[in-house]
């Protein structure tokens, strides 16, 4: 059967063609493509690993915002409790020393109204010893006339005097 | 674009309906339709390549016949000079016997001998170039777009992507799983025996010229592509692998005095080539001998009757496009087994653990 026995011109003829085909896309052909497919995936992979890391590092990031905005909140609760807090003792203290001033000021007027009234009691009881003086005076000139008033006069003073020196003992 | 591929299609259909109907033509004559010289011309080798008989008229590209023969020396002439005479420079083509078809020449006695040397650019080996021309120009214009592209420049379109889909399959499921880390090595030669096969298998559906050689289905082509394998696989076989043939790890007594298991490995060794050349070559063969039938049905019963013809004709065709659909799988599923089937056997020679499983 000539069918199943290979030509010799055929086998040679084939193998220097299948041999050149080879030789020239060893060369020049699938390397290109095959080299580029590779690198291809090695970039889809990096890619995608890249992808995967900025992934992580974002949800990273949120984590950490999110404890900043809750730390930030605490930190103005406690802020704004410790101002309270400051606020509250600040008008207390100014209160009380307020009223400490208050009192203070209410003492010195009090002293100072007393020193006063006494100070013009003082100068009251003078102008009236002065005014009993000239009116005793004018009595005096006036009454000095009768022996009599004027022995009267004078027992009613020097008892009046007598009884001043005892209520001063 | 898919229209004109679609008319295409039909013009080669209607073409490849055709063209066994020259044939035949040629063969009834005589009166009755010779359906086995009919598939017989078309699948083995010629001196020239017909395309089409018109009237009388053959139509064919003459090739040129190269011979080296021990009396005669160097002999280069056109094979057409056998349409007007018989012998040429005391060659001639045989019409029967063990030669039948092959050129040959007497020797003192008076029988038909081979001349020594017979390198004649036969149709097969015309298609063989031409295939590989195709195959050298289609693939430098895929590696071409390449050049200038970066990885992470977007993934090729078109009729690129569809090689690189190719090519990524070949190597994704064939080569790597089935050689293992060396595999780098091996994948030039094997996306050149796949895109060789698969191209060759394709330009074979084809039924007229450049395509319709019989080109996969030749069993010295197919003879190359084993041999080939059989030098990668045996050529960088490693330590272990020669170890596995000559002296396996079998109870001794199968070793000495007899060496009964290195035999068989031996045998393997050359078993496993041949079986990848006879099934792609019975395959495709098998393939285009079966759809001629189907053709050549409509001429036998055509002589037998014209009704029996005319509705024959119709229910042929049907099988005939049916058959040619199951040829392009079938083109595609040899490729792949060839392929396969050669990264097993380099993979075999590659054992990288003994004894693991």
């Amino acid at each position: 059967m000539s069918l199943l026995l290979p030509e010799a011109g055929l086998v040679f003829w084939m193998l220097v063609a299948f041999g050149i085909v080879y030789f020239i896309l060893h060369r020049y052909g699938f390397p290109a493509i095959t080299s580029m497919v590779d690198e291809r995936k090695r970039f889809i992979d990096d890619a995608l690993k890249n992808a995967k890391e900025a992934n992580e590092k974002l949800a990273n990031i949120e984590q950490q915002s999110q404890d900043i905005l809750k730390k930030a909140q605490e930190e103005q609760t406690r802020i704004l409790r410790e101002a309270a807090a400051t606020r509250d003792q600040l008008i207390k203290e100014a209160r009380e020393k307020a009223e400490d001033e208050g009192e203070k000021m209410l003492a010195e007027t009090r002293r100072l109204i007393q020193q006063e009234k006494e100070d013009v009691l003082n100068e009251i009881r003078a102008q009236v010893a002065e005014l009993s003086l000239s009116i005793a005076e004018k009595i005096i000139r006036k009454e000095l006339s009768s022996t009599e008033s004027q022995k009267a006069y004078i027992g009613k003073l020097v008892d009046e005097a007598m009884a001043d020196k005892e209520k001063g003992k | 674009m898919m229209k004109r591929i679609h008319l295409i299609l039909l013009f080669m259909l209607a073409l490849f309906a055709n063209t066994p109907a020259n044939a035949s033509s040629h063969a009834s004559g005589k009166g009755s339709v010779d359906v086995k010289k009919i598939i017989f011309e078309h699948v083995q080798d010629s001196y020239e390549w017909h395309i089409a008989t018109v009237g009388d008229k053959h139509i064919s590209i003459s090739l040129p016949v190269i011979i080296y023969s021990e009396s005669k020396g160097w002999n280069v002439f056109s094979s057409s000079v056998f349409h007007e005479q018989e012998e040429y420079n005391g060659f001639r083509i045989s019409s029967s016997g063990n030669h039948e078809g092959k050129i040959v020449e007497l020797d003192i006695i008076g029988n038909e001998v081979r001349p020594l040397l017979d390198i004649s650019i036969t149709k097969t080996v015309l298609s063989v170039i031409l295939n590989s021309i195709l195959l050298v120009v289609i693939v430098l214009f895929t590696a071409r777009w390449y050049k200038h592209r970066k990885p992470d420049d977007k993934a090729p379109g078109g009729f690129v992507g569809v090689m690189e889909m190719l090519v990524t399959m070949v190597v994704d499921d064939l080569i790597k799983p089935n050689i293992g880390k060396n595999y780098k090595r091996y994948t030039p030669y094997l996306l050149t025996a796949f895109f060789f096969i698969f191209l060759s298998n394709l330009m074979g559906l084809i039924p007229i010229f450049p395509g319709g050689a019989n080109v996969t289905g030749n069993i010295a082509v197919t003879l190359v592509l084993a041999t080939c394998t059989f030098i990668a696989v045996n050529l960088f076989g490693n330590k272990e692998y020669y170890k596995e043939i000559f002296w396996p790890d079998v109870p001794a007594w199968l070793k000495v005095p007899l060496p009964l298991m290195p035999l068989i490995e031996l045998f393997g060794v050359f078993v496993k080539p041949f079986a990848l050349t006879v099934r792609l070559f019975a395959n495709i063969l098998a393939g285009h001998a079966v759809m001629l039938a189907f053709i050549s049905l409509i001429f036998i019963t055509m002589a037998v009757n014209v009704y029996i013809g005319s509705a024959m004709t119709v229910v042929s065709l049907l099988f005939t496009v049916f058959m040619s659909f199951l040829e392009l799988l079938v083109a595609f599923i040899q490729a792949f087994v060839f392929t396969m089937l050669s990264s097993v056997f380099i993979g075999l020679s590659q054992p990288e653990h003994h004894g693991s499983e």
